[in-house]
């Protein structure tokens, strides 16, 4: 299990399902603040596990940095070609409704799910 | 010197109802102060809704209004840290952003100081972004956001126009610091600290000295609700 927790958001990664839970707001300063997320990504993908899932649907609220990051995450996984991606959606978020799409385009073959 | 892009009318920046925040230069890092964007993103979507007519027997168009609330509070949210951040942190301007609403959309409006060597370069993004396709735009920044090791910024003003189908404006306005009268002046009746006085009046100085030029750009987002 591997954490990273704030008052405002946390993502949490759990290893015997492989899955990434992200929640709460994620209103971050660029590069510098999202590189711990980034780099718990990247240690993730290194694992080469056979499938990930990103749960988001506590994720409420998230920036345009913090999209590029999941958009830069799906495409990684995209690269490799070894890695299905599960994701957990919340219809009831807005960006997310919006963004799944574009998300797809990065990754073609990702799978999502809608709570 | 005035340069307009996009949709930009501000004469139409009349409506009956509006609220606008300023943020005055600080000495605050901007490190500090981050959260006050999304705070301030967040006011004013909320302060929107106080001015929606509330009917809890239409759940439709309370869904609607908490939809617009969402949208608000992203874009205001975007429009904040791309000023804060790009801002010319030697300019004596102030930020501000503006809300409007009409009975058919809504307007937001943000103003931010940028150095003159910056001008060219958000100019071109603008052209870029107004002619490339949206979603090849997204991918595009994604990719070089990737190679860069960077996180892609940019993305903040596409996904303005993508997702939430907003039109944007920019005006560029070329203020001379050196012809502003009495810009000292201004601060002594103004600033009621002393200390606080100084520091503005220094920085006055090193301002004047290192660049006489300003660049103010307001943006502007045009939302049909």
């Amino acid at each position: 299990m591997k954490k990273i927790i704030n008052k405002k958001y946390s993502v949490i990664y759990d290893d015997t399902t492989n899955t990434i839970i992200c929640s709460g707001v994620m209103r971050l300063n660029g590069k510098t603040e999202y590189e711990p997320i980034l780099q718990l990504f990247k240690q993730i993908v290194q694992q080469e596990p056979s499938q990930i899932t990103l749960n988001l649907q506590q994720l409420e609220t998230i920036n345009s940095y913090g999209i590029s990051m999941l958009g830069q995450f799906i495409s990684s996984l995209e690269r490799k070609k070894t890695i299905k991606l599960l994701l957990q959606g919340n219809k009831n978020i807005s960006w997310q409704q919006k963004w799944i799409n574009n998300f797809q385009r990065l990754m073609p073959a990702l799978q999502f799910e809608w709570i | 010197m005035v340069k307009i892009f996009g949709e930009f009318n501000d004469k139409e920046l009349k409506s009956r109802e509006f609220i606008k925040l300023i943020f005055s230069p600080s000495s605050v890092p901007l490190q500090q102060r981050w959260r006050n964007n999304s705070l301030s993103a967040d006011f004013l979507a909320d302060y929107l809704m106080t001015l929606f007519h509330q009917d809890e027997n239409d759940p439709k168009r309370l869904e609607k209004q908490i939809e617009i609330k969402d949208t608000i509070s992203y874009i205001a949210n975007e429009l904040l840290e791309n000023a804060m951040k790009f801002n010319d942190d030697s300019s004596p301007y102030p930020i501000s952003i503006q809300l409007h609403l009409y009975d058919d959309r809504l307007s937001l409006c943000i103003s931010n100081s940028i150095p003159a060597a910056k001008v060219a370069q958000f100019q071109s993004f603008i052209n870029k972004l107004l002619s490339t396709e949206p979603q090849d735009f997204y991918i595009q920044q994604i990719e070089t956001a990737e190679k860069d090791g960077s996180i892609s910024s940019g993305l903040g003003l596409l996904t303005i126009i993508d997702d939430y189908g907003a039109k944007l404006g920019w005006k560029f306005e070329n203020l001379q610091l050196l012809n502003e009268p009495n810009y000292p002046l201004y601060y002594i009746k103004n600033q009621m600290k002393w200390l606080n006085f100084w520091f503005r009046v220094r920085k006055w100085f090193v301002a004047r000295s290192k660049n006489p030029n300003i660049t103010i750009v307001t943006t502007m987002v045009q939302l049909a609700i």
